[in-house]
C-alpha cells in the first residue's frame, strides 16, 4: 500500500529499512524532519540516535559506528555538511561505508534556507581535502529518494565508499505517494572482516585508519581509492532520459530541477518543439557516456543545462559533450525556483 | 487532467492540511500528487501556502506558476495570486475575511463563508474543511466518499474531531450546489 | 631462570616512538596491564587521538580507530553505542582534549558516554614542536609564547577534571602524576577504578595523567619529573573529582 510521505520522513524510513541503525545529526533547516524521525524510530528497531553537539561531532560519531560495522547515516543541509568536510575527508580515506544526506540550501555562508544547486561541487569533486570522491545521487522524486536510500548502505559496503544523498530544500519538504520496501534481513548482510568490532587480537586487530606517513603508502591508497571510483562508474552509474528520441533540444538538469525540466519538455513538445531530457541520477560518478551518445545524433541541436546556481554541473556536461555541442545555461539564485514555464521562456528566447 | 491549485492564508488557518486532505485523497483514488509547502520564517506567525498538483499520469513539476485553482483564506493571499491563476480557472475566497470582490471577468469565483458555516457546523477550526468540500464540490477532481473517508483517516488519532468536520465538509460541499 | 617481569599482552611488540624520559610509555603500559586485568582481551576497542600518541594504534593490542583531531570522544561514543558490551577508550592529549576537541569532550561527559578516556597531560603540543597548549602553565615557555605564558596575552590554563566534575554525566574523574613509584602505583589504581565505572555502566569516566615532555620543555628526563611534582601540581592538583 502507498503511503503519503514528505521527502524528509521517506529518507529517514527507507533508511531504517535500509538497515541504518545509528544515526548522529545536528538541527539545521530544511532538514529537521529527518534527525526528529530517527530520534523515535531508530529506538523501534533497536537502533542508537545521538543529537550530537556539532556537525563536526556528529560527523566523527558516523565514523566511529561505521568504523565499528553498523549502518550508520549522518545529515545536514548546507553549511552544516561544510562543517562536515573534516570528517567525510577522513571517512573516505579509512574507507569506511556510511550515508550522508545533504539537503542544500542557498548560499555561500549562512546564506537562506530555501532550496539550491549550490553544493556540486563540493559532492561531486570530493569537499573535503585530499584526493577523493563520495558515490553522489540526486533523487528527484520521493519515490527517488526511497529506492536509492534503502540500498544505500549497500553500495557503499560494497565498495566501502561513502554515499552522499544530495537533494535539496523542495525535495525534503514535498509530500507525495510512496511504495516502502521491505525491511532488510540485516542478518543475512555480507560479514565486515574489517570493522572494529573489538575481538580483534595481535595479527587480527582492526584499524580504521586515515593516516600514512609513508608517501609509497598514501599512494596506494589513492590508486585503491580511485580504483574503486572507475568500478563504480562501471556497475552504478545512472540516469533518466525522457522523449530523447526523436529530441533537437536536449534539457538536462538533476534533482528537482530534474523534474521540473521534464514538465518544460512537455509544453515544449505541445507547441512543437522536439524537446528531451537528459537527468542525470548519480552525480558522481557523472553519467558522461549518455550525454556522448547523444551529442553524435545529428538531429541533436544543443543542451540546455539547468540550475539552482550559477552553473556548476554544467562543467561536468560539457566535459562529457567534449565541444560536440553547443550548451546554454538557465539558472535561478539565492533559493528561487523556477517553473517549468520559465524554462519554456528561456528556450524559447534564447533558442528560436 | 492535470489540475495545479494553490491554497493560501495565514498560519494557522489550517492551508498546509487542506491541501494535504487533497492530496491524501487523490492517493487513495490513484491519482498522482504532488504537495509542497512554502517553508520557513513565513510560517511562524506569518503567510502559509502550498501547492497541490493532481494528475491521472505522474506529475513532474510541482512548482505552480499558473495555478488551475486558487484558494484564497485572506487578503493578502488573494492579493499576491489573484492573477496568476489562468484564464477560465477557479478562484475560491474565504469572504469571511476577504471583504473585497475579485475584479476579474476571465475566472470562476466563489466567495465561501468559511467561518459562519464552520461555526454552523459546531466548530470555528473547521474552517478549512468547508472549503475543502466547497472545492470538491466545483473542481469534481475527486468523488465525494474519497475524500469523506479521508477525513476517518487522517483524524484516526483524534476522534472525536471526525463527526464535525464531516459535517462541515457537507455543509462545504452543498454550499456549491 | 625465575621470570620475574613479563609484558603485558594488551601491548604490542612494536617499539614504541616516544622521545626518552617521555612518561606516554608508562602511561601506555599501565592502561594496557589495566585492560589485561580486567579481561578485556579480544574485547576491547580503543580509540587514538591526533598529537604524540597518533600511533597508539601500533602498540595497543586491541582494533583500534584512529579519530580526527579532538574528534576521539565523538568517535568513541559511535563505537561505544554500536557495541556496548565492549570496552571501549580513547586515549587523548592536551591540544586534542582540551583545545580543538573540547566540545566533544564536554558533551560526551555531560551525555555520560559510557567509555573511558585516558587524558595526558603535557602542558605542552609535542607533537608539533613544543607550542603552547590550553594546559600550558603560567610563566611556562613555549614556541608560541617566548617569554612564558603571560594571561594578559595567552590567557589561562584550563583544569578539565574539575570542570568536568561539575557535571552530571561522568561517574569518575581523577588527576593523577607519574613522576615517581608512589604515584605510578596510584595512577594504575585510578585508571583501573575508571574502566570499573565503564564496566558497571555508571557514566564517563575519565584519568587526568600529569605528564612530562622533557624534549619540548628542554629539560633532562628526571628534571623533568621533578617539574611535574614541583610545577605542574601547583595549577594541576592531585585527586578524585567525582566519584559516584
Amino acid at each position: 500500500m502507498k503511503k503519503l510521505l514528505k521527502g524528509n520522513e521517506a529518507i529517514a524510513e527507507a533508511a531504517i529499512r535500509g538497515g541504518c541503525r545509528f544515526f548522529a545529526g545536528y538541527p539545521i533547516t530544511p532538514q529537521n524532519e529527518i534527525p526528529e524521525y530517527l530520534s523515535w524510530r531508530l529506538r523501534e528497531v533497536g537502533g542508537e540516535f545521538v543529537q550530537a553537539e556539532s556537525e563536526v561531532a556528529a560527523i566523527n560519531m558516523v565514523y566511529g559506528a561505521g568504523g565499528a560495522g553498523a549502518r550508520a547515516m549522518t545529515s545536514s543541509s548546507s553549511p552544516g555538511i561544510s562543517l562536515k568536510q573534516e570528517g567525510i575527508s577522513y571517512i573516505a580515506c579509512a574507507e569506511i561505508p556510511c550515508v550522508i544526506v545533504n539537503m542544500v540550501r542557498s548560499g555561500p555562508g549562512l546564506g537562506g534556507i530555501q532550496p539550491a544547486q549550490g553544493d556540486y561541487f563540493q559532492a561531486t569533486k570530493g569537499g573535503g581535502h585530499g584526493d577523493y570522491h563520495l558515490l553522489v545521487y540526486g533523487p528527484a522524486t520521493v519515490q527517488e529518494c526511497v529506492d536509492i536510500l534503502y540500498n544505500a548502505f549497500d553500495v557503499s559496503e560494497k565498495y566501502r565508499t561513502p554515499v552522499m544523498i544530495l537533494g535539496d530544500g523542495m525535495l525534503g519538504q514535498i509530500m507525495e505517494a510512496v511504495e516502502l520496501p521491505e525491511m532488510k534481513d540485516l542478518t543475512k548482510l555480507p560479514a565486515k572482516p574489517w570493522a572494529t568490532d573489538g575481538t580483534g587480537v595481535g595479527e587480527k586487530r582492526r584499524i580504521i585508519n586515515s593516516l600514512y606517513i609513508e608517501p609509497d603508502d598514501m599512494e596506494v591508497v589513492i590508486k585503491r581509492l580511485y580504483a574503486r571510483y572507475d568500478e563504480i562508474k562501471r556497475n552504478e552509474c545512472k540516469a533518466e532520459t525522457y522523449k530523447t528520441e526523436d529530441a533537437e533540444i536536449i534539457l538536462t538538469a538533476y534533482g528537482t530541477v530534474g523534474r521540473i525540466a521534464k514538465s518544460a519538455v512537455n509544453i515544449l513538445r505541445s507547441k512543437g518543439i522536439k524537446a528531451g531530457l537528459l537527468r542525470p541520477i548519480t552525480l558522481y560518478p557523472f553519467p558522461d557516456y549518455e550525454y556522448a551518445k547523444l551529442a553524435d545524433k545529428a538531429e541533436v541541436k544543443e543542451f540546455v543545462d539547468i540550475e539552482l546556481c550559477m552553473g556548476q554541473m554544467i562543467e561536468d556536461v560539457k566535459l562529457a559533450l567534449n565541444g560536440k555541442k553547443p550548451v546554454r545555461f538557465f539558472g535561478r539564485l539565492g533559493g528561487n525556483v523556477m517553473s517549468a514555464e520559465d524554462i519554456v521562456d528561456f528556450v524559447l528566447g534564447e533558442v528560436k | 487532467m492535470e489540475e495545479k491549485i494553490i491554497i493560501a492564508g495565514f498560519g494557522g488557518q489550517g492551508v498546509l492540511s487542506l491541501g494535504q486532505f487533497i492530496a491524501y485523497s487523490a492517493m487513495y483514488e490513484n491519482l498522482s500528487c504532488t504537495w509542497l509547502p512554502s517553508y520557513g520564517p513565513e510560517m511562524r506567525g506569518g503567510t502559509a501556502n502550498c501547492s497541490v498538483v493532481v494528475s491521472d499520469e505522474t506529475v513532474a513539476s510541482p512548482i505552480i506558476a499558473t495555478p488551475d485553482t486558487l484558494i484564497a483564506m485572506n487578503k493578502p493571499s488573494l492579493a499576491k495570486f489573484v492573477n496568476k491563476v489562468k484564464s477560465g480557472g477557479t478562484i475560491i475566497v474565504n469572504s469571511s475575511l476577504i471583504d473585497e470582490k475579485v475584479t476579474r471577468t476571465d475566472v470562476k469565483v466563489s466567495y465561501i463563508d468559511a467561518q459562519a458555516l464552520a461555526l454552523e457546523a459546531g466548530n470555528a477550526k473547521t474552517a478549512n474543511i468547508v472549503v475543502l468540500g466547497a472545492y470538491i464540490a466545483m473542481s469534481k477532481i475527486l468523488p465525494f466518499e474519497t475524500v469523506y473517508n479521508t477525513i476517518d483517516k487522517l483524524f484516526e488519532k483524534k476522534p472525536k474531531v471526525i463527526p464535525v468536520n464531516k459535517k462541515a465538509f457537507e455543509i462545504g460541499f452543498n454550499s456549491v450546489k | 631462570m625465575a621470570k620475574i617481569f613479563t609484558k603485558t599482552k594488551m601491548l604490542t611488540d612494536n617499539v614504541l616512538h616516544y622521545c626518552p624520559g617521555c612518561t606516554h610509555g608508562i602511561a601506555h603500559r599501565l592502561v594496557a596491564e589495566v585492560l589485561e586485568e580486567i579481561g578485556a582481551e579480544g574485547n576491547c576497542i580503543g580509540v587514538a587521538p591526533v598529537g604524540c600518541a597518533v600511533f597508539a594504534y601500533n602498540y595497543f593490542n586491541c582494533d583500534i580507530q584512529e579519530a580526527a583531531h579532538g574528534r576521539a570522544p565523538a568517535v568513541a561514543t559511535g563505537i561505544k553505542r554500536v557495541h556496548p558490551d565492549k570496552i571501549v577508550f580513547a586515549y587523548q592529549g592536551d591540544g586534542d582534549l582540551a583545545s580543538i576537541g573540547m566540545a566533544e569532550t564536554v558533551h560526551a561527559a555531560a551525555r555520560g558516554e559510557k567509555f573511558t578516556t585516558i587524558f595526558i597531560n603535557n602542558s605542552i603540543y609535542g607533537m608539533t614542536g613544543g607550542q603552547m597548549a590550553p594546559t600550558t602553565l603560567v610563566g611556562q615557555k613555549a614556541t608560541t609564547c617566548v617569554y612564558g605564558r603571560d594571561p594578559k596575552f595567552n590567557g589561562n590554563p584550563i583544569r578539565v577534571s574539575e570542570m568536568l566534575a561539575t557535571l552530571d554525566g561522568p561517574s569518575y574523574i581523577a588527576r593523577v602524576a607519574l613522576y615517581d613509584v608512589k604515584h605510578v602505583t596510584e595512577a594504575k589504581k585510578a585508571i583501573r577504578k575508571a574502566f570499573q565505572h565503564q564496566i558497571e555502566g555508571k557514566g564517563f569516566s575519565m584519568v587526568e595523567i600529569l605528564s612530562s615532555c622533557p624534549t619540548n620543555w628542554g629539560l633532562s628526563p628526571l628534571a623533568a619529573l621533578d617539574w611535574v611534582k614541583n610545577e605542574s601540581t601547583k595549577t594541576f592538583p592531585l585527586g578524585v573529582f567525582k566519584e559516584i
